[in-house]
């Protein structure tokens, strides 16, 4: 039996090799999972049980209070920044997303003057991090009156290189030419054949890039921190930083941290696992090709 | 290649950088503006990161229809609100006042950044409502100038557990002597006396206040860097000595760990400012009633000085179109009966007026403290703060360069004066690469 298997699966590996390798990767999911491990058993705790109980155990759970107290202080001001956070990185990936696939799509289907100069672009795009356009962005919407509205954070986080990258490589081989021709024979526009034909066969990879562009712009904070002063417009990330700086003057605010953190990855992790499924085959398709 | 590219985008970006200054930067500088009222009604915007700040605002609003405030709030002053003023200031969109620590107020006024309010006749005749102390550190050393409205201080004491002192019958110390001899009986019983704060430098230079020392000096054009003055040398080595003799813990304050040290009772005392009682209390609650707050212990027996950590201001920004009405919104936040009694219950702040100290709610005994009135511990400490204490225009990175000596010197490697001695020429070095004046 075992004979059968391991000739049907190739090389076979030696017993060792394999118990490192479980062990690697043991290691490295306890290295991953601990963190939040600690976060969910630190919000369930009062916050004078939270000092002096063992840190990776229950003590008496308080989760429910505990959420309860975060989400009644300062009238709720936590769902407010939750909300914000839902709306900053869903519209702005669903919309990245979009421009993005359009402007992968049109440098891998068309041919024009300067298509190879605009890739190098925003392949140039890629390179340069988020943080160091953040001062320059702030001095420009500045001058524009934009600073501390909803825009300045959502207008910078629509523009993705690196989705433009990708959908441009899988555009490149996963919409075959012979199918746009035919498309165009039966007299269908552009749009028509971007829209009803070229994004389904791109959907995989552009699940991803909306995935990576949500996380990105979920887990950003150093842009809103530039651009915006009024509490009403922060982000989850912006407004928990902000409580946690003051934990010194006001020490309750340690557990509204804790507990918000907490609550903050749940909209991470449930994203995660309703697009896994494309994702992977996403993945897979462009690795085959 | 990719170097290449990184080199085209960073050029394209420091351009962009450059246009952004030149087209609004460099009005300000001509600080000391005419302070007249406004006709009609005036909207000013306020930043602060005070916890409770909108209801305090909205008191004002109601009472004041015509200068009606827009109050901001964000992470605190170091936590990146002091880089937003100066990108706004830059931008030439900063608010019309904003809090301001007293250790920043001088990086702001180096950088042109405040309105001199001297020429406001009531920000002027309210001088002597204020500690005196506190009134130095916003005129920054200049007599007819006046570049923020004091808000709150932060009077050291020392908290100690009233009970295990009794228990082991180890006398109060009241003097720095017979602090380091508590120390070793304290430390004959298992516990340490107090924990050296490595990281937060605040409360050595407030024990540097209380020794006599002033770390910098500003003539008017040059600035003096002193961080060796004899002070600070003697509390150097008096704390070194401490660390050496394994008399104190070193664990970083702020943490769990350092919670949990005073929450077991291994560690007995804290030299610490006023709002410290609220740190103790949420981070020790199993030690509810066994504190008490004594004078801070002295060098000399029979002196009174103690120091001081912390304090924040109001400051109006340059630029402000309504500087009269901003000081007049100022003077009310941080004097009024009714603003400071709500400042200090949503966000403990301990006023920085005279009258202020003797608001009912500072007066009342407070359970933590088995009851003791600590309050008046701290407004006698509040009037026996020298006066001559200054901080310099580069204090983010001074304190830095000397936090890293502090880790340094805890671990073993070099002393306390060491650190000082290095943060000293970095700080000289921080001050010439900024282009002001230095004298050594």
């Amino acid at each position: 039996m075992t004979a059968i298997l391991s000739t049907g699966r190739g090389p076979q590996e030696s017993r060792l090799s394999r118990a490192g390798a479980l062990i690697v990767m043991l290691v490295f999911t306890l290295y991953f999972l601990i963190p939040i491990w600690w976060l969910f058993i630190a919000s369930t705790k009062s916050s004078s049980q939270f000092s002096n109980t063992a840190p990776l155990w229950f003590a008496d759970f308080n989760l429910f209070e505990n959420v309860g107290q975060l989400v009644a202080y300062r009238d709720g001001v936590y769902l407010k920044w939750m909300l914000n956070s839902v709306l900053y990185a869903g519209l702005g990936a669903l919309l990245g997303t979009l421009f993005a696939a359009m402007c992968g799509y049109a440098l891998a289907k068309y041919r024009f003057p300067g298509r190879d100069l605009i890739f190098n672009v925003v392949l140039g795009g890629v390179l340069v991090p988020a943080t160091a356009l953040a001062l320059p962005l702030f001095l420009i919407f500045s001058q524009v009156g934009l600073t501390n509205t909803f825009w300045a954070v959502f207008l910078p986080s629509l523009v993705s290189p690196f989705g433009v990258y990708l959908t441009r490589i899988f555009a490149a081989s996963s919409v075959p030419e012979e199918l746009l021709e035919a498309s165009r024979l039966d007299g269908a526009g552009e749009v028509r054949t971007f829209f009803t034909i070229s994004v389904r066969l791109m959907f995989p990879a552009l699940v991803t890039v909306f995935l990576f562009q949500f996380v990105a712009i979920w887990n950003n904070f150093f842009l809103p921190l530039i651009m915006l002063r009024d509490e009403a417009l922060f982000p989850v990330t912006l407004g928990l930083y902000s409580w946690n700086s003051q934990v010194n003057q006001i020490p309750e605010l340690r557990l509204y941290v804790l507990v918000g953190a907490f609550l903050s990855i749940i909209p991470l992790v449930i994203t995660f696992l309703l697009l896994q499924r494309f994702w992977r085959s996403g993945l897979g398709a462009g690795a085959v090709k | 290649m990719n170097l290449k590219r990184t080199a085209v985008a960073a050029a394209v970006l420091s351009a962009v950088v450059l246009s952004g200054c030149s087209s609004t930067g460099s009005d300000g500088g001509s600080a000391a503006a005419s302070c007249a009222p406004a006709e009609g009604k005036v909207d000013l915007s306020f930043t602060s990161w005070i916890p409770g700040i909108e209801e305090v605002v909205d008191v004002w609003n109601k009472e004041n229809p015509d200068i009606q405030v827009k109050v901001q709030t964000g992470p605190n002053g170091n936590s990146g609100t002091y880089q937003n003023f100066f990108n706004q200031l830059k931008a030439g969109n900063a608010p019309d006042l904003g809090q301001i620590e007293y250790d920043a107020l001088p990086n702001f006024r180096v950088q042109n950044g405040l309105m001199d309010l001297g020429a406001c006749d009531e920000v002027m005749a309210a001088k002597d409502d204020f500690v005196d102390w506190t009134w130095g550190q916003v005129s920054l050393g200049e007599s007819d100038s006046v570049y923020a409205v004091p808000q709150d201080s932060g009077p050291m004491a020392m908290f100690y557990r009233a009970d295990l002192f009794e228990q082991n019958g180890i006398a109060i110390p009241t003097t720095w002597a017979e602090y380091k001899e508590a120390a070793k009986q304290v430390r004959a019983t298992g516990a340490y006396i107090t924990n050296f704060s490595q990281g937060d430098i605040n409360q050595f230079a407030g024990l540097v206040w209380q020794a006599g020392g002033s770390w910098f000096k500003n003539d008017g054009s040059d600035w003096t860097v002193d961080l060796t003055d004899p002070a600070s040398k003697q509390v150097a080595d008096y704390w070194q000595d401490l660390i050496d003799e394994d008399l104190v813990s070193t664990v970083p304050t702020w943490t769990t760990e350092w919670d949990n040290a005073y929450n077991s009772s291994a560690a007995w005392t804290w030299n610490s400012a006023v709002w410290g009682a609220n740190s103790i209390a949420s981070g020790a609650p199993d030690t509810a009633g066994k504190w008490a707050v004594a004078k801070a212990p002295q060098w000399k027996a029979g002196d009174s000085a103690a120091g001081n950590w912390g304090g924040s201001s109001t400051a109006v920004f340059t630029g402000s179109e309504h500087p009269y009405e901003a000081a007049k919104f100022a003077l009310w936040l941080n004097t009024s009966d009714e603003a400071l009694t709500m400042l200090n219950k949503s966000a403990n702040i301990y006023p920085a007026t005279k009258e202020g100290l003797n608001l009912p709610v500072l007066k009342e005994g407070v359970d933590f403290y088995g009851g003791q009135p600590i309050y008046d511990v701290f407004a006698e400490a509040s009037s026996e703060v020298s006066e001559d204490f200054a901080w310099g225009p580069t204090m983010t990175q001074t304190y830095n360069d000397v936090s890293d000596g502090f880790k340094a010197a805890v671990s073993g490697n070099g002393t306390l004066l060491d650190a000082l001695t290095k943060g000293q020429s970095a700080t000289i070095d921080a001050l010439k690469a900024q282009s002001i004046p230095v004298k050594e």
